[in-house]
């Protein structure tokens, strides 16, 4: 049961991809300014992470540097490629030496074919902001296709890749989706959500993890509606720069009720759950007595 | 008010030498921008105004560093007469004695024109200083300035100086404070919030202008900064999550229009964990209320209710305060 939950992410890549970067990002609060001040990762950093309260990551964040690199594929590498849930691999766009990134790719994938054949591989092609608007999306496709075939001749058909860069949302659509794989009853998150959202009378309602304020899923929205496409991605940053500027005031958000139709409130003790409602007359305590009703089905 | 008899738009005049950051203070005050875009901004060469209205209409006028404004073809002295106030940015992390000569003679030159000129020194770029360093290099600036005048026989004029950088919110808070001297209605808003909050257990609250974040004004309490930062990027929170599904409000204001009702206002209420409830509700003219509500041990439902009746009333003296502004300022002409 406990191996069942605990779930070991590889985070792989050459020196000064982004790895840490984004793993400060994402699990550390930190802003895209704050970055820069990290240093180089040496050898290989461990971080326990507690998600939806029974699911623990272990993220392992390998240190780029060629001679780590090197120690990772030869002794170290039972230690390494065993249990593998995810391999989450980044790639400099801006990379003067792309032979030796997927050389380095390769050599991941060869271990983890005979150490953990199941694991699943997920491509970040990072730093994108420094590529032309216009070309980002040609260079991702050129890119895909050819890690694409690298990876099937190494036995894992199903990669799965996302352009990314930390200035902007790219990074939290990736993350949800890369953590999204690894939640076992998906499918039951779904159709409560969807359940609640009819009680309710909602437009939408969106699920997000606590600490990361990653996606974890969303009611469906009736499609016609024109709602930016990247909503999610957008809350994310909005919300964490919130709790953030919260925290300035030694302290956190509990609630959030914007206009009478936005309501952001805790549903577990790791859910927060963002709900749109269609009505701006309906009053308030009903809402927040609906959110309280509802907190027992999503435990 | 001289000024604001002389035109019916209150006009900050930046200036200072080349490089020191007009331009990318601008950009991100009231533009928006983002400070690290700034790095590619193109040196100024023309005068430009950029125009804003709050409360009272503002126009920010930028000189380019490199202008002469003493050539007998520029006519310095009705720029100078026409603004409210003058604004030298000093680039701290710069040899800076040049910049202080050159703000003398304009100090002179200002002052003769326009006596009732505010004049407001920036210390720019002090993000790249170390924090005994800031003090220092405030100190010495202070000194100097008061030397020069001193030496122009000015001895009298008064000079405020701030600290500021546009990485961090240090360049609204002195921006708030400048704007604020040009309002001349600001006793009054000053009183009308200190009313406010008295009466709705409101710890601290701040009139925001909603595109540039800097405060129009503020209840007599001391300005904390972290408090402001808060309450600042909480007005960002709120108008950018209300962009997201604005489609539908969209609706609502096309619907409205036909049948004559004013779109619906924005309003946010966030409770934090340790009983703090930040409060932001729209006002008149892009400027919204946001306040910091302590409700300590009464409920917190009746409390909201009693700060919404306040801020409704609180509402309706801004717009009197408004109607009443219009009113005098074609009779000042």
């Amino acid at each position: 049961m406990s191996s069942n939950n605990r779930k070991k992410l590889l985070l792989m890549g050459r020196s000064g991809s982004g790895k840490s970067s984004m793993r400060s990002i994402i699990f550390s609060n930190y802003s895209a300014f704050d970055t820069r001040r990290l240093g180089a990762t040496i050898d290989v950093e461990h971080s326990h992470l507690r998600f939806l309260g029974n699911m623990t990551l272990n993220l392992w964040d390998c240190g780029g540097q060629d001679v780590f690199m090197e120690n990772y594929f030869s002794q170290q590498k039972d230690h390494i490629f065993q249990m593998v849930q995810v391999l989450i691999h980044v790639f400099d766009v801006e990379s003067q030496e792309v032979i030796k990134d997927i050389e380095i790719f390769t050599k991941a994938l060869k271990q983890l074919k005979k150490y953990s054949p199941d694991a699943k591989i997920f491509v970040l092609l990072h730093k994108m902001d420094l590529v032309q608007r216009d070309k980002r999306q040609e260079l991702f496709q050129i890119m895909m296709s050819k890690l694409q075939e690298t990876s099937s001749a190494y036995g894992f058909p199903n990669l799965v890749g996302f352009p990314t860069s930390i200035w902007d949302e790219s990074l939290y659509k990736a993350w949800s989706q890369i953590i999204c794989s690894l939640i076992p009853n998906m499918a039951t998150y779904q159709s409560n959500l969807k359940k609640l959202k009819s009680v309710m009378g909602a437009r939408e309602i969106i699920l997000f993890e606590k600490t990361t304020f990653l996606v974890i899923c969303s009611s469906n929205t009736v499609s016609g509606e024109l709602l930016d496409p990247k909503r999610f991605e957008k809350i994310s940053n909005i919300m964490k720069n919130f709790k953030q500027s919260s925290m300035k005031l030694k302290s956190s958000f509990k609630t959030l009720v914007l206009n009478n139709t936005i309501y952001v409130s805790e549903l577990s003790s790791n859910m927060m759950c963002f709900i749109v409602l269609n009505h701006s007359d309906d009053p308030q305590d009903l809402i927040l007595e609906n959110i309280k009703k509802a907190k027992a089905h999503f435990q | 008010m001289n000024s604001e008899e002389n035109s019916d738009k209150a006009t900050i005049l930046l200036m200072g030498l080349r490089r020191g950051g007009k331009s990318s203070i601008c950009k991100v005050v009231f533009h928006n921008m983002q400070p690290l875009d700034t790095l590619y901004l193109e040196s100024t060469s023309n005068p430009t105004m950029e125009h804003f209205s709050t409360l009272i209409d503002l126009a920010v006028m930028e000189l380019p560093g490199q202008l002469n404004y003493f050539e007998p073809n520029y006519d310095s002295e009705r720029l100078f007469k026409s603004v409210g106030a003058l604004v030298y940015v000093i680039d701290s992390q710069d040899e800076y004695m040049n910049a202080l000569t050159n703000f003398a003679i304009i100090v002179e030159y200002a002052y003769k024109v326009n006596p009732d000129i505010n004049i407001e020194v920036l210390i720019h770029k002090v993000d790249g200083l170390s924090e005994d360093f800031k003090v220092d290099t405030q100190r010495d600036i202070m000194q100097r300035t008061g030397e020069e005048l001193l030496e122009l026989g000015l001895d009298g004029v008064q000079v405020s100086f701030y600290l500021t950088s546009i990485f961090d919110h240090s360049i609204y808070e002195a921006f708030s404070r400048i704007v604020q001297k040009l309002v001349p209605e600001l006793p009054f808003l000053e009183n009308m919030l200190d009313n406010l909050v008295q009466h709705s257990k409101i710890e601290k609250c701040f009139l925001f202008d909603i595109n540039s974040k800097i405060y129009v004004s503020t209840d007599s309490s001391p300005v904390d900064i972290v408090t402001y930062e808060t309450c600042a990027e909480f007005v960002d929170v709120t108008i950018d999550l209300h962009d997201l599904y604005k489609i539908q409000g969209k609706e609502d204001a096309l619907a409205g229009s036909t049948g004559n009702k004013p779109p619906p206002e924005v309003k946010g209420v966030s409770a934090l964990n340790n009983g703090v409830v930040i409060y932001l509700r729209q006002m008149i003219r892009g400027l919204a209320l946001v306040a910091l509500i302590r409700p300590d041990d009464t409920d917190v439902e009746s409390c909201l209710t009693v700060v919404d009746y306040n801020v409704d009333i609180f509402k309706k003296g801004l717009e009197q305060v408004w109607a009443h502004a219009r009113i005098t300022s074609p009779e000042g002409k």
